[in-house]
């Protein structure tokens, strides 16, 4: 909401305070004051000048005039390329020398072959309107060489007020302006108080529906299509930020910013019959003033005569019964209707405009007939209208009346309000108080927000200021401390850091080709109902999309070493809605509470790595990803197992599968030279992804870790080279080895791989140094040859090794 | 020279004379021993088994027993001081053999072994951990929900219906298809729903996470952004309560060196409800500093939404508003890093260049 300060000290005589303590003041009591904007301090030098005489040239391709202005002290040559006016009329006129706003300078300058002394301005040129069609003409009676800044009122300063949705009085000069009063303690008249009683033989208004509660309609004859708005109403619009149209239009948005009543104007000769205010039927349809032909919803509620629709209440009127500019006779609705049915026409028609805003916030039900009367006589004066009978539909409900204990605001704030002042403070917003511990509050009709004692207390608190309520603190209970789970996925995310990966948060929104190219389509991602973009219409169903765009982004930007992981929630498949959404008058049940868990789709915490180029001094490949999980399982004290996999996004034969307890947790691997091939990621990039909220389930039940017997008899170690086909995993080999081995193995460690022809074709040489030890005693030589022998003959039995050398 | 011959039948090895040629002589030939090696073969020579002092100690067992004391101390002294000369310079050319050794085996103690990149941690998560643990040391507990919430959960308890034109303050993403009811939750608050259905009371807790709203990505917008949501629910609390939890939290995250104030507002599921704006670090709000880029010289910066709970929002979660009460908080987290660390496209936080989250190490 704009408001010109001109605008609102009409309504605050009194006001003495500057625009910066204004908008300090409402700041401070919830309006929020974006910006005050300053007009008319870059205007100097625009005079009221006589036009003597008029020269049409005609040597150039556009109308050119060449005239003769008067400004009292002395007549300037001046050129100028607009045609509405004549001679003999008063125009503001630039002096050599003027400065207009946006910094531009008037000179005196040969042009179109003529000296151009000055300039004759439009109101778009004096920051009056946004564009105007010719030079703005000026009423007969100003004064030859006045300041046009100051006969116009140009200098004024606009409020810019971002309004809350509960604050729909404050979208109208007179709701800002009592705020402004109350901030300032200063009296402030209230213009919503103009009474038209109800005359007979007014148009015949028929109310159908309860949507609509109150509707006055006036009757308006003898009005002057042809006359203009004045300047100054032309400029209340302009500063408001609203486009001058025409005399009643500009008359119903100027009353509408005024006092925040928006009202429609049909012209009286199209419309058949009495207007009736009904829901739609199916079928209907209505061409709004936009020109748009919108096929109706049995939802809307409609204004309508004989003919059918001619308006959608509230939101636009209709195109058949539009004013025009042979309208004599008008019929001005000024309605209240209900909120909600507003807001869900609006937006099911996409139609928000001035008037739905301030009904869906709610619009003063009072204030239909004062409105109605305001517009009345504006058209009366400017437009030589003249008032008809009036009719004034009234079905409003009896205003609630509120309870509030007296004491209540200051139980809220944690200090005390005395009685005076909260009396005074429900009075300040218009509030009837009656009653003695407990106030009998009754709101105003203009706050329809005010439904509770909490939102009274709000308003006393608020007037009093935020900044007068004490600070303290809350003790709260012995807390427990983050959970297990918190304390694990830290614990997991920190691991992967230490392993060298830079953490990234990448949106979840991703495109389904990407998904599809990595292969993870199965995972059945959700789809967006209104994406940001067409192209990233699905949530992601793993963490891979996100990572390999972040990795081809850091290497797009230069970057030959990346190591990234992310952790993070991925979605999939569907939930199922439930029949009917909770009431919140109560707690729902617990079935009703899974109900809306069983609703949404399963949304799992993940972890996931991509790593391209180098890393410790070699190409990364798979064991760097692999190893990285591993190392994120023993932080988390769980342990990984790694076997041989065949999952999408990788390369076949480097894929590894992590197992958790012999249960598929993840994978990780080089990926697909295809998807490479195919995204222009670097060669032999890798990736892996695990499901973190599993690592952390199994990590949380295995409870504390059980301390080792730490032995101090001398270990023995033997070395064992195992011979065995080259598609056999060491990790496989190397679990046979310690199965086999049994408990007195206590260290296991590959220390060489060998191929060549010593170990034959397609065979490879897995060299493992063993170390063994006893809790209780020194092993003798035979028990640790007949421990390794029971591991070489696992290891034989489970893979065929043969122990080399033998 | 080399070590007198023995012969059992003389005693001349006793001789003074002799004794003290073979002590020089050793002593000869430890100091001009040039290495290590030299000075074995010259310990073989001077103090082995063969040699004079070695001998001559043997023929002691054979003299009168009047003479052995004087020929054994006259030997020992002899032995004493030919091992203590070797020790010397033994130790003398171990000296020399280090230092040689170690210098040669100098290295460039710069020269790192091929390096693991520096990982390191998004401040989107070390900030999330910090402004938990500041809650948890006073006894909050750190609570979660999901970033798909069902419309219930997101709106509707928190005293937002269908209609309400509060559900247009925030662009939602719905998924699809039409009528799933399901979006991406626009705000953290529905984890203060889901804190009160599944806690009890009272109820402490703070809940960071991811908001997503429809929103074009730009210096200053994301449609992906971090809060922190806060919910104190007790019997007594207060709107100064609010205020001082409020107060500890900025004092934790920007220190006490920036004023905080607390701005009427609207949100439907407080009652009354406030903006928290911290003084603008960059102008404080002086003018001789403006105009200021960070705060639009407005001198100070929002950073997120309070106030107390709406008691419609205590109802739909089965808690009686005529006992308890309490206060809820959303705190921006992009906005409070952009302030904290003076970050000026918001669009650094989400797009996965490494070498922004590597400055930032691993803690907040």
């Amino acid at each position: 909401m704009r408001v010109p300060l001109s605008w609102l000290r009409t309504f605050v005589p009194e006001l003495t305070a500057t625009p910066d303590e204004i908008a300090a003041a409402l700041l401070r009591a919830g309006l929020e004051v974006e910006q005050v904007h300053r007009y008319g301090d870059d205007i100097t030098g625009v005079v009221v000048g006589r036009v003597l005489d008029v020269e049409e040239l005609t040597d150039f391709k556009k109308p050119i005039r060449f005239c003769h202005v008067d400004v009292g002290s002395r007549v300037h040559e001046v050129v100028c390329g607009a045609t509405n006016f004549v001679a003999g009329d008063l125009v503001p006129f630039a002096l050599p020398g003027a400065s207009l706003p946006g910094g531009f300078q008037i000179a005196t300058r040969q042009t179109y072959n003529r000296t151009s002394d000055g300039m004759i301005c439009s109101a778009a040129e004096l920051g009056l309107a946004e564009s105007s069609p010719g030079i703005l003409v000026l009423p007969a009676d100003s004064p030859l060489g006045a300041d046009v800044v100051d006969l116009l009122q140009l200098r004024d300063e606009v409020l810019d007020i971002a309004v809350t949705p509960d604050r729909g009085y404050s979208l109208s000069v007179r709701g800002v302006a009592r705020e402004t009063a109350t901030a300032f303690g200063v009296p402030f008249v209230d213009p919503g108080l103009l009474a038209a009683a109800p005359v007979d033989g007014g148009y015949d208004v028929q109310l159908d529906d309860p949507g609509c509660d109150r509707y006055v309609a006036r009757i308006v004859t003898g009005f002057d299509p042809t006359l203009p708005s004045p300047p100054w109403l032309q400029r209340r619009l302009v500063r408001a930020g609203m486009r001058p149209i025409s005399l009643a239009v500009d008359v119903t948005n100027h009353v509408m910013l005024e006092l925040g009543q928006p009202l429609h104007a049909f012209d009286l000769a199209t419309l058949q019959g009495a207007v009736v205010v009904r829901r739609a039927t199916e079928g209907e349809r209505l061409v709004t003033l936009d020109g748009q032909e919108r096929a109706l919803h049995p939802g809307d509620l409609l204004i309508t005569d004989d003919s059918g629709p001619i308006a959608l209440a509230g939101v636009m009127g209709g195109a058949a019964t539009e004013i025009s500019e042979a309208t004599t006779g008008i019929l001005l609705e000024s309605a209240h209707f209900e909120p909600s049915s507003i807001t869900r026409t609006a937006r099911r028609h996409r139609l928000p405009s001035e008037a739905s805003k301030r009904y869906e916030r709610g619009v003063d039900p009072d204030l239909a007939p004062a409105a109605a009367e305001a517009a009345v006589r504006l058209l009366g004066e400017l437009g030589g209208a003249v008032a008809g009978p009036v009719t004034d539909v009234d079905h409003r409900a009896p205003r609630p009346q509120l309870q509030l204990p007296v004491d209540k605001p200051g139980q809220v704030a944690g200090r005390a309000y005395d009685r005076g002042t909260v009396l005074q403070r429900l009075a300040d917003i218009g509030c009837e108080v009656t009653g003695d511990q407990v106030l009998l509050v009754t709101p105003p009709p203009w706050r329809p927000d005010l439904t509770g004692p909490a939102e009274l207390v709000e308003e006393v608190i608020r007037l009093e200021g935020y900044d007068t309520v004490p600070v303290a603190l809350p003790t709260a209970p012995a807390g427990r401390g983050l959970t297990d789970s918190q304390r694990l996925r830290r614990r997991a995310s920190r691991s992967l850091a230490a392993a060298g990966l830079v953490e990234v948060v990448t949106p979840p929104f991703v495109a389904e080709s990407l998904v599809e190219g990595l292969g993870q389509s199965h995972h059945q991602p959700p789809r967006l109902l209104n994406p940001l973009s067409e192209e990233e219409g699905l949530l992601r169903p793993s963490l891979l999309p996100g990572l390999v765009t972040a990795l081809l982004r850091n290497v797009g930007r230069g970057l030959p070493d990346v190591a990234l992981y992310e952790t993070g929630s991925v979605f999939r498949g569907a939930g199922t809605p439930v029949a009917r959404v909770p009431k919140t008058s109560q707690r729902p049940t617990d079935e009703e509470l899974a109900a809306l868990d069983a609703a949404l789709p399963s949304q799992p915490r993940h972890a996931g790595v991509a790593l391209a180029g180098r890393r410790a001094g070699r190409a990364v490949a798979v064991g760097d990803a692999v190893e990285v999980f591993l190392a994120l399982g023993q932080a988390l004290g769980v342990t990984l197992t790694v076997t041989r996999g065949q999952e999408a996004p990788y390369h076949p034969g480097r894929c590894a599968l992590l197992l958790l307890d012999g249960e598929p947790v993840g994978a990780a691997g080089e990926l697909h030279p295809r998807v490479v091939a195919a995204h222009g990621l670097p060669p032999r990039s890798v990736a892996g992804e695990v499901d973190l909220d599993r690592l952390v389930q199994v990590a949380a039940a295995g409870g504390p870790v059980a301390a080792p017997v730490v032995s101090s008899y001398p270990p023995s170690s033997v070395d064992v080279a195992l011979v065995v086909a080259d598609d056999v995993l060491a990790a496989d080999v190397e679990r046979s080895v310690r199965a086999g081995a049994g408990e007195l193995l206590e260290a296991i460690r590959l220390f060489d791989v060998f191929t060549g022809p010593q170990v034959g074709e397609g065979r490879k040489s897995l060299a493992y140094a063993l170390r063994f030890r006893a809790p209780d005693r020194t092993l003798t030589d035979v028990e640790v040859l007949r421990a390794r022998d029971t591991a070489v003959a696992r290891a034989a039995a489970d893979h065929g090794a043969v122990l080399r050398g033998a | 020279m080399s070590a007198p011959d023995y012969d059992p039948k003389q005693v001349s090895l006793l001789d003074a004379a002799q004794l003290e040629a073979a002590h020089a002589a050793g002593l000869a030939a430890f100091a001009a021993a040039a290495s290590l090696d030299d000075l074995a073969h010259a310990k073989t020579a001077h103090l082995g088994g063969q040699a004079h002092v070695s001998l001559a100690n043997r023929e002691i067992g054979v003299l009168p027993p009047a003479a052995k004391g004087d020929a054994g101390k006259r030997v020992n002294e002899v032995r004493r001081a030919l091992e203590a000369a070797f020790d010397q310079r033994r130790a003398a050319l171990e000296d020399e053999r280090d230092q040689r050794v170690l210098v040669e085996e100098r290295v460039d103690v710069s020269l790192l072994p091929g390096a693991v990149l520096q990982g390191a941690r998004h401040p989107l998560t070390t900030i999330q951990e910090r402004i938990s643990d500041v809650f948890v040391a006073m006894g909050w507990e750190v609570a979660e929900g999901p970033e798909v919430e069902h419309e219930w959960f997101n709106f509707d308890a928190l005293n937002m219906p269908a209609d309400h034109p509060a559900r247009e303050m925030q662009d939602t993403l719905w998924l699809a298809p039409e009528g799933s009811q399901v979006v991406l939750r626009t705000q953290t608050s529905p984890v203060q729903i889901r804190s009160l259905l599944a806690r009890g009371l009272p109820c402490y807790v703070v809940a960071p996470g991811r908001v997503f709203r429809n929103d074009a990505l730009d210096a200053t917008h994301s449609p992906v952004f971090g809060q922190v949501e806060g919910l104190c629910v007790d019997e007594g609390i207060t709107m100064a309560h609010l205020r001082g939890t409020l107060e500890a939290y900025a004092e934790a995250m920007f220190g006490s060196h920036l004023a905080s104030r607390l701005r009427p507002s609207y949100f439907p599921f407080t009652e009354p409800s406030a903006e928290l704006d911290i003084q603008c670090f960059a102008c404080r709000g002086d003018v001789a500093l403006q105009p200021c880029r960070v705060c639009s010289n407005e001198g100070w910066i929002e950073v997120g939404g309070c106030g107390m709970v709406n008691p419609a929002v205590l109802v739909a979660c089965g808690v009686n508003p005529e006992r308890y009460s309490g206060f809820a908080f959303g705190m921006g987290l992009d906005r409070t890093l952009m302030f904290r660390h003076g970050i000026t496209d918001i669009r650094d936080l989400y797009e996965g260049d490494q070498r922004f989250t590597q400055a930032f190490g691993t803690e907040a």
